[in-house]
């Protein structure tokens, strides 16, 4: 793997209905968490998207660029928020999935390897629909690492698991990305908390940065620190529309 | 009660409302046989009646590979360039707008009175159903699973071929258990028209001299042919489904 690049996103969400976001001012540091914190249908997936190229529904009047100035094609692994397993696939078979569709040969030994990092060593003939949604997320999790590209773009990727299973999960998660820029969109405050180097919340009114508790992540959730950051967070999530409200 | 069990019911209650059928309305035989006359002609004309299955048998089965496999390579073409899809799909359209029945004395004129003529005629019959129902599933692809693709670098054949082809595999099975049920239709419309073999045959040259319960049986046995048909398809549609759902019957 590459040295992983930071990200500098720059200029105007433009959702083409009227519906726009300007002044967008988002630095997502090399090697660390970051978190995109937000309500449902605010943004915060076609901003993710537009990083990793996809069609987004909105555009980005602005740039989006690498820290060492080389394109981001190419470099960007994708978590989305359901596991997109291809259910006729084993687990092997869904971890090797990139390679397969680039007509690479998939090293066996690492997708073993990796299988067996994110916990399901003894499951890789298994096809998707005979494992866990905990268990799932984990082999969509291998996925990401077997691409081993030093930036991972992560969509609200735990927000359909359990509470245990979500907390199990961030751990995991936060492990072995261990190094890679991570850029988590969710609409948890306490995710967030526990996992942000940076949190940036977004609402209607805009993007702005909020200042992370001092302990590194990633910070036990009962933590009082991470408490109180999950609560404030809250707090910032709800002010913006408690002033449109009072404006209609 | 087994499903088994239900079938034979509801077939000995539809024999037993021919046979009163019959009685209570004295018809001639010629015209409406009863059961009893036709399980004799049945059994009176294996040999005849097995000549002409085995006819009409090998046109339906070879119709349906030929349509289904030019269906499916169509439909993947068209996904494949979807360009030419844009372009070709109304000339698709309009192909179905002409009745394939309406074409049988053409097909009959210009492939001869043999089984050809048959075949050609099974084929366009379920040639468009296949097409434009694995058409269809190649393009419903789980958009969350073609967005990962391209994050991954794929080529749209290999995404093609790794992804929205096992996908639409359901689909495929849907548009094969359509043509299971139209192929007999058209051999025996194409035997109509014109030949000299084939169960269709067999029963326009019953009727022309008056032995109705030789149609019928030839009748009954192209009803066992079509349901056992359905069957066969069907078995192999649920293994497609269970395959790409990733089931455990398909491994």
């Amino acid at each position: 793997m590459t040295p992983a690049p930071g990200i500098r996103i720059r200029g105007t969400l433009d959702f083409g209905d009227g519906y726009r976001i300007p002044g967008l001012d988002l630095d997502v540091p090399a090697g660390q968490w970051t978190c995109l914190l937000g309500p449902s249908g605010v943004g915060k997936s076609t901003l993710l998207r537009l990083i990793a190229g996809l069609d987004a529904g909105g555009a980005l009047e602005g740039e989006i660029a690498a820290s060492d100035g080389r394109a981001l094609a190419g470099r960007i692994a994708w978590m989305g928020q359901s596991d997109l397993l291809a259910p006729w696939l084993d687990v092997a078979g869904n971890v090797g999935l990139g390679a397969r569709l680039r007509g690479e040969r998939a090293d066996p030994a690492r997708i073993e390897g990796l299988i067996a990092e994110v916990g399901l060593a003894g499951h890789k003939a298994k096809r998707p629909p005979a494992l866990s949604g905990g268990m799932r997320q984990r082999v969509a999790l291998a996925r990401t690492l077997m691409e081993d590209r030093p930036v991972a773009l992560l969509d609200e990727p735990f927000s359909a698991l359990d509470a245990r299973t979500r907390a199990e999960m961030q751990e995991l998660a936060f492990r072995v990305l261990a190094g890679r820029t991570v850029l988590i969109v969710t609409h948890d405050p306490a995710e967030a908390a526990r996992l942000g180097h940076q949190i940036h919340v977004m609402t209607e009114i805009g993007l702005s940065p909020f200042p992370a508790p001092a302990a590194p992540p990633i910070r036990p959730a009962g933590a009082r620190e991470t408490l109180e950051a999950q609560a404030a967070l809250l707090a910032a999530l709800r002010a913006p529309g408690a002033v449109i409200e009072g404006v209609s | 009660m087994t499903r088994v069990a239900s079938v034979a019911v509801v077939v000995a209650c539809a024999i037993a409302f021919w046979q009163v059928l019959v009685w209570a309305t004295g018809v001639p035989p010629f015209i409406l046989p009863g059961p009893g006359r036709v399980a004799t002609a049945l059994w009176e004309a294996r040999a005849l009646l097995a000549q002409h299955f085995v006819v009409t048998a090998a046109e339906v089965l070879a119709g349906i590979a030929l349509g289904s496999v030019l269906g499916a390579l169509t439909a993947v073409q068209l996904v494949a360039a979807p360009r030419l899809g844009r372009a070709v799909m109304p000339l698709l359209v309009f192909t179905q707008a002409v009745p394939v029945f309406a074409l049988a004395p053409l097909l009959t004129l210009w492939l001869g009175y043999g089984v050809w003529s048959k075949i050609a005629m099974t084929l366009l019959i379920i040639y468009f159903p296949v097409a434009s129902a694995f058409l269809d599933g190649l393009g419903r692809t789980d958009p969350g699973l073609l967005d990962l693709a391209r994050t991954m670098g794929a080529g749209r054949g290999r995404t093609l071929l790794f992804l929205r082809l096992p996908a639409a595999l359901p689909a495929f099975a849907s548009g094969l258990r359509l043509a299971a049920v139209y192929a007999p239709i058209g051999a025996v419309i194409g035997e109509w028209v014109g030949a000299s073999q084939g169960l269709g045959y067999l029963m326009l040259l019953a009727n022309g001299r008056a032995k109705t319960d030789l149609m019928f049986a030839a009748l009954i046995v192209l009803a066992l042919m079509t349901v056992a048909l359905h069957a066969g398809v069907g078995a192999l549609g649920r293994r497609l489904d269970a395959y790409a759902a990733g089931r455990r019957e398909a491994v």
